[in-house]
């Protein structure tokens, strides 16, 4: 991976955006103050009924959470993306979004009138509004990440919110094999217990990354990581998206 | 949890059995009652419910298990939609736990899974596929198919993050039923999955019951 950094901006807590990210770059996500969450959806940008399917990536690779190693998966067997680097150990796909009634139950209702850019936003409707930017709506959003924020569950089920997860300065890093729509924001995670609306800001650096090789570390993270490549691989021979 | 049914197959407004391999796509109405039964055992029933006045509120895998604060579906769930409004409560389980973060089979996460060579095999995601294709009444397309239960499969979690598949805890002659809070569009494909040994590569029949309200 070179390490010339072509682009990097922050985006504040309670806040969302979206960008195209092409195969062959990486996208470093850093919390800059520590207990951040960023709601992420992925699309391919041709044909944008291909989207993330977190229980294909959850089943595929035998896992609850997500980490090193780990690839994310379109509903068409096909990587996104692979986190190649992660200081966290565990981010969530499986919890969903803050809405307007969660925030509201949890931290009150802060109106853009009342308080301008301290409003408080939430993850479902964050996505709405970047959704609506490519022409879809709530029809196409699909269970999201929730990067740095961890959700564990017992031996009965039982689901929990695991505070402190991510610290000031910890960050996990996303190789493009495919062209993807990358959807965020930075609203809390609904599961989040802090008595404040947290607002987190998350920087992010964008940079080329090197080829990938045969002994890479996510492609052979596991038998069917290495099947899941070789989809993307004809993919990339069919839309020529990658040299 | 374990929770026997007060209704009578007797009583029942409609039967269908629903071939491995075979969609079932009808809709439910509000205080309806129906049951899906595993008549072999341990056969999967990919199933997705949408509110038949407005198919873009549609069941939520996510809302449901944040909400209910568990990532199994029993008797006392209340199945909630994309906009957490109650879609269904399952009102009787014999089987005690089903999964509903798995997702469904497709022919392309087949490939990821198991070996590249099977990428033509029948998968419930053809079978959706096919349903929404031949049912354009219902306003659903490819874009409304998302994350699903998957009745009587048992994919356990364990509290270091790690997914697994056991042998299933469904028998035949288990069934759950659910009572619709809304009208809804029920769309299940009788999973066909030949390469899991949660069905012991043997998929089978199931059978769906439906009760008016006051049965």
């Amino acid at each position: 991976m070179s390490d010339e950094i072509l682009y990097e901006d922050t985006i504040p807590g309670g806040a969302h955006w979206s960008m195209l990210m092409r195969a062959g770059t990486c996208l470093k996500l850093i919390d800059k103050h520590g207990g951040a969450n960023v709601g992420m959806l992925f699309y391919n940008p041709s044909n944008t009924l291909e989207r993330y399917n977190a229980p294909d990536t959850l089943k595929c690779q035998h896992t609850f959470k997500l980490s090193r190693g780990n690839c994310l998966y379109s509903d068409m067997g096909r990587i996104f993306c692979s986190i190649i680097n992660d200081s966290v150990g565990w981010h969530d796909t499986v919890a969903a979004n803050s809405t307007k009634s969660i925030v509201e139950q949890k931290w009150g209702q802060h109106n853009y009138q009342d308080f301008k850019n301290d409003w408080y936003l939430n993850g479902h409707d964050s996505f709405l509004v970047e959704l609506a930017k490519y022409g879809m709506n709530e029809r196409d959003m699909a269970a999201n990440l929730n990067l740095f924020s961890k959700v564990a569950a017992d031996d009965n089920g039982n689901m929990s919110y695991v505070e402190a997860n991510s610290k000031a300065g910890d960050s996990i890093e996303l190789r493009f094999e495919m062209d993807t729509l990358v959807l965020f924001h930075t609203c809390p995670h609904p599961m989040n217990t802090a008595t404040e609306y947290p607002k987190c800001p998350v920087s992010y650096q964008i940079r080329k990354s090197a080829a990938v090789a045969d002994d890479d570390y996510c492609k052979n993270f596991r038998e069917e990581n290495q099947r899941g490549f070789k989809n993307t691989d004809l993919y990339n021979i069919g839309c020529g998206c990658k040299s | 949890m374990i929770k026997q049914s007060q209704l009578s197959a007797d009583q029942a407004s409609s039967r269908h059995t629903v071939l491995a391999g075979d969609y079932f796509i009808q809709v439910i109405k509000k205080g309806q009652t129906f049951r899906i039964l595993d008549l072999e055992g341990n056969q999967a029933a990919d199933t997705l419910f949408y509110n038949a006045q407005n198919p873009a509120e549609r069941y939520s895998a996510m809302d449901t298990i944040r909400e209910q604060g568990n990532i199994y579906l029993s008797a006392g769930t209340t199945l909630l939609s994309n906009e957490c409004n109650p879609m269904l409560e399952i009102v009787a389980d014999t089987c005690g736990r089903h999964d509903t973060i798995g997702g469904a089979c497709a022919t392309e996460s087949n490939t990821v899974r198991y070996s590249l060579e099977k990428k033509c095999m029948h998968a419930c995601r053809d079978s959706w596929m096919l349903a929404v294709a031949e049912h354009e009444e219902y306003g659903i397309g490819k874009r409304d198919i998302t994350h699903n239960i998957n009745f009587f499969m048992n994919v356990p979690v364990t509290s270091d993050g790690l997914l697994t598949f056991e042998d299933g805890i469904s028998d035949a002659g288990k069934y759950v039923e659910m009572k619709a809070a809304m009208d809804v569009i029920v769309l299940i494909s009788n999973c066909p999955q030949l390469n899991n040994p949660c069905n012991a590569y043997n998929p089978t029949p199931v059978e769906v019951l439906i009760w008016n309200e006051g049965n």
